[in-house]
């Protein structure tokens, strides 16, 4: 019996003790009427036979592949050393740290963690990680909400249409008003962003890069919120964050971010990393865990999760959030990585990636019909416009094995000929070039 | 132990990927640019393995010590899983590559993987459509309290509340707090819920009643029945919390006795490790009428393969980014491809019994406040020991001394002086044994030398920590210590 120590010598006692003469009778509660109308499971498989299966349907996956995606999701180098280090079973067949002292390990390591993210991103406070980026503004939003009193969220059109979606499903049943603010060809029109904040406003959301790319200093918009006494959402990517102009800097109040860029897999869509950020101010408001430095009876330092009296397990329905478990393990990815790559690591893997996507940008833009959607600057991903729907592109690409970049118009109307294509420090030169000959084809 | 940042040496490297040929300030604007680098860690590959190493071994772990952490589920997660996650195949698939035209081929494999998985679920709960997109089990409460207010909008049901029972979890009355509900307490008689005291607050304007069954006192609801015929009534949902489904495997299928939406703790019942507190997964099954409700993407299965499908205009709309923690899915998926039907089955027989059987070894030492048969896990009360000064909380101290991990403790909080013990189907006699030896000299300490209990832990890296300090002092981070 996979997984299951017990002899049925064993079992006979263990009902003995009990008290009853056969399992069933441990179901007893469960009236007949109420029994499964089917449980129609396939058998059993043996280790091997599942193993098997998977890597037969692994197979089925094409991971080889060129790939210019990005979208807010990034493959960037991780240190072999990262994988091994999470994989001890001290760390990940542990649970939340409820006991302490017998969870030091786990608690000191977000200890870190929350530090590392607070200087990447420059600010006071951070939270032990949620389940992803989106999940983050959507937090941050109600964090404002509840800090200023206000319902009114100004958001840029350039956040990510994937995290505004999920906003405006997380809100269907809250009285919150966003107001979006267009895009202007893809870079952030930060005049009519700080024109639409106003006394009702709560927070006004942007993000660095933006969707499409763009780097900005978001330092006015940061002032005018302030003098509407409107808080700054900003969120971040990580990894650039090291060499770009820091939102704390800029005066945002709360910085979150994806923190899949520091060295976790792609993984098809998660497990992710949520990080948030906050000032001093904001950090009763900061929802889910927080780990604090205090110490033992014998003044030695040691670590608690700490705050909690604002938690759902002991708040329930007027807790700061719902949120009760954390990305724990892929925090301790995130900040193993950043513990091995060092502040130079960190900039170097920023800085290849955007030297690589001029390098790109130069390639893809020699190719007749194909332009720049906007001469903003821009990190490590660029829009360009194509002669052709973006879509039929990528669908040509991909029969000679390349996955062109992502089709703006997906999400914005209009954009139907523009492409967003990303390279990080794991894209090469060789890569480009097929993208730029395989445009060339196709077009 | 110093932290990492305390390690650091400055202009020390760990793994550095090539060297850039220019630097920032050659490619974007120097305003854009920050003037300092972050200050991170600077340490060599070697200084950060041993750090880690030496954090881990200050950690308890279902590998390395029993865990009976109540409504947790801390049973062993088998091995090969973790093999399975790090395949190429899945760890290195883009997500996006699912939505776009030439490239969704590329991912028939993942997607395959999804849309079975829905199936199987299917089949365990008997609900018509599941959702794989919640990240978590809290997420997915957020995500059915959602698919419920959706669903009476569009019946145009006018409904403001949702009944929680004060033996539920935390997480529920904050779920459908933010789902927008006033949430309205019905109180337990005797540990459950009885319909009296649920038509005492049961009208019109409730839209659902959110259940945890059996519930966290470890109790099967016997009145579950004629719960579900008043809540039909008041056209209420009935929700369930299906962090304890460990308990009812192959026993009960709530489809079949009419929940309409149900959240799963894949990481709990399906055998994924916990990670020191997530990546989880909390897959959301509905009932027939919500299914058109549930959020997108869908997987379908077509003539051409797998599709990731947008186009349900009654759907709430995007609850993640993407298709959820596919890592955590694909875990729970070989799990139970391992298993099978019998094995599923026999997971919950072996809890249960697990669970009954310690509960008995402790009714004479601890105070069992409902002492009958009890599904996978059991509520003491320490309020006998807490009259001699020493708590619950003393006790679970006591039991990290022992190497035990301790039960969840003052939770649920209806409770006094509550330790409430989920042994799970994975351990032995001989290691229930042990733990309830060990509880049973801690109990007659707490009687003859109270104090050696109270001291509890001495054997840990640390002492008892000073809880009320680190809230008082909010020391979160490196550089606030700094700056004391």
């Amino acid at each position: 019996m996979p997984y299951i120590p017990h002899t049925p010598d064993q079992v006979r006692r263990m009902l003995d003790v009990v008290g009853v003469d056969s399992m069933s009778a441990l179901f007893a509660d469960i009236p007949a009427s109420m029994r499964p109308k089917s449980f129609d499971l396939p058998e059993g498989l043996s280790e091997d036979a599942v193993l098997t299966r998977l890597s037969e349907i692994a197979a089925m996956n094409e991971t080889g592949k060129a790939s210019f995606l990005g979208a807010g999701f990034y493959d960037h180098f991780q240190p072999r050393a990262v994988r091994a280090l999470i994989s001890r079973s001290e760390f990940y067949t542990a649970y939340t740290p409820y006991q302490a002292e017998a969870s030091q390990g786990t608690l000191q390591a977000i200890f870190e963690f929350q530090t590392a993210v607070c200087r990447l991103f420059d600010m006071d406070c951070a939270n032990a990680s949620v389940y992803d980026g989106g999940t983050a503004i959507f937090e941050a939003c109600m964090m404002a909400v509840r800090k200023t009193r206000r319902t009114k969220i100004v958001m840029d059109e350039a956040l990510s249409p994937i995290y505004r979606r999920m906003l405006s499903t997380m809100t269907l049943s809250l009285d919150i008003e966003t107001v979006i603010v267009p895009h202007a060809s893809g870079a952030s029109d930060k005049a009519a962003i700080s024109a639409a904040i106003d006394k009702d406003t709560a927070a006004v959301v942007v993000q660095n890069p933006n969707f499409f790319g763009v780097v900005d200093d978001f330092s006015d918009v940061a002032a005018t919120a302030r003098e509407h006494k409107a808080l700054t959402i900003m969120s971040a990517y990580p990894v650039l964050a090291s060499v770009l102009k820091s939102p704390g800097s800029m005066g945002a109040d709360i910085v979150v971010g994806e923190g899949q860029s520091l060295g976790l897999p792609l993984s098809f869509g998660g497990p992710y990393l949520g990080i948030m950020t906050c000032t001093k101010e904001m950090v009763r408001q900061l929802p889910g865990r927080i780990a604090g430095r205090t110490e033992d009876k014998e003044g030695r330092t040691g670590y608690v999760l700490t705050l909690q009296a604002r938690e759902q397990h002991i708040r329930r329905a007027k807790a700061t959030s719902n949120i009760c478990s954390n990305q724990a393990l892929c925090a301790l990815m995130a900040h193993i990585q950043m513990c091995l790559l060092g502040p130079e690591g960190l900039r170097r893997q920023a800085v290849l990636s955007m030297e690589l996507a001029r390098y790109a940008q130069a390639r893809l833009t020699a190719v007749r019909g194909v332009d720049l959607l906007n001469d903003a600057p821009y990190g490590n991903e660029f829009a360009i416009t194509l002669p052709r729907p973006a879509d039929e592109v990528v669908a040509a690409l991909a029969e000679q094995g390349v996955a062109a970049g992502f089709p703006l118009g997906r999400y914005y109307e209009g954009l139907d000929n523009a492409l967003l294509v990303a390279t990080t420090d794991k894209n090469t030169p060789e890569q480009v070039d097929r993208l730029a000959a395989g445009l060339k084809d196709a077009l | 132990m110093n932290t990492a940042f305390e390690k650091s040496v400055p202009g020390r490297t760990g793994c550095l990927p090539k060297r850039p040929v220019e630097t920032a300030d050659k490619i974007l604007p120097e305003s854009l640019l920050r003037s300092e680098p972050p200050r991170l860690p600077e340490l060599s590959e070697l200084d950060v393995v041993r750090h880690f190493t030496e954090l881990s071994g200050r950690n308890f772990g279902v590998d390395s010590n029993f865990y009976p952490l109540g409504s947790c589920t801390m049973k062993y997660n088998p091995k090969f899983t973790e093999d399975v996650a790090a395949m190429e195949g899945f760890a290195k698939l883009h997500p996006i590559l699912g939505q776009l035209p030439g490239t969704r081929e590329w991912v028939q494999g993942a997607l395959r993987v999804m849309h079975e998985t829905e199936g199987l679920l299917c089949e365990i709960t008997g609900m018509a459509a599941y959702t794989l997109h919640p990240m978590a089990g809290a997420h997915g409460e957020l995500c059915g309290a959602l698919l419920i207010a959706a669903y009476h909008k569009k019946q145009g049901n006018r409904k403001t509340k949702v009944i929680c029972p004060d033996s539920a979890h935390g997480t529920n009355p904050a779920s459908a707090a933010l789902a927008g509900y006033k949430v309205v307490n019905v109180e337990s008689q005797d540990g459950v819920i009885t319909p009296d005291a649920l038509a005492e607050v049961l009208d019109d304007e409730v839209a659902a009643l959110m259940m945890t069954c059996p519930n966290t006192l470890g109790l099967f609801e016997p009145h579950l029945e004629e719960i579900v015929r008043l809540l039909r009534e008041k056209d209420a949902l009935l929700y369930y919390d299906g962090a304890n489904l460990n308990a009812i495997l192959g026993k009960l299928r709530v489809g079949d006795v009419g929940f309409d939406v149900v959240h799963l703790n894949l990481h709990k019942t399906f055998g994924t490790p916990h990670g020191g507190g997530g990546p989880g997964a909390g897959p959301v099954g509905v009932s027939e009428r919500l299914v058109d409700l549930l959020p997108i993407s869908r997987v379908v299965k077509e003539d051409d393969g797998y599709h990731l499908r947008y186009d349900y205009p009654d759907s709430i709309g995007y609850i993640a980014p993407l298709y959820g923690n596919f890592g955590v899915v694909l875990k729970a998926y070989a799990y139970m491809l391992r298993l099978g039907r019998e094995g599923l089955e026999r997971v919950a027989e072996h809890a249960v019994l697990n669970a009954n059987y310690l509960r008995k070894r402790l009714e004479g030492v601890l105070e069992i406040p409902y002492d009958r048969i009890c599904m996978h896990e059991f509520v003491a009360s320490a309020a006998t020991q807490a009259k001699n000064g020493v708590h619950a909380l003393d006790i679970a101290k006591a039991l990290l001394d022992k190497g035990h991990h301790a039960p969840t403790v003052y939770f649920p909080l209806i409770v006094k002086e509550c330790m409430m013990v989920e042994p799970t189907e994975t351990e032995s006699l001989e290691t229930m044994d042990a733990f309830a030896d060990d509880l049973i000299e801690i109990l007659a300490r707490a009687e003859n030398d109270p104090d050696s209990v109270t001291s509890a832990p001495v054997s840990m890296s640390v002492q008892r920590l000073d809880e009320t300090k680190a809230a008082r002092d909010m020391v979160l981070t490196e550089d606030l210590a700094e700056k004391e």
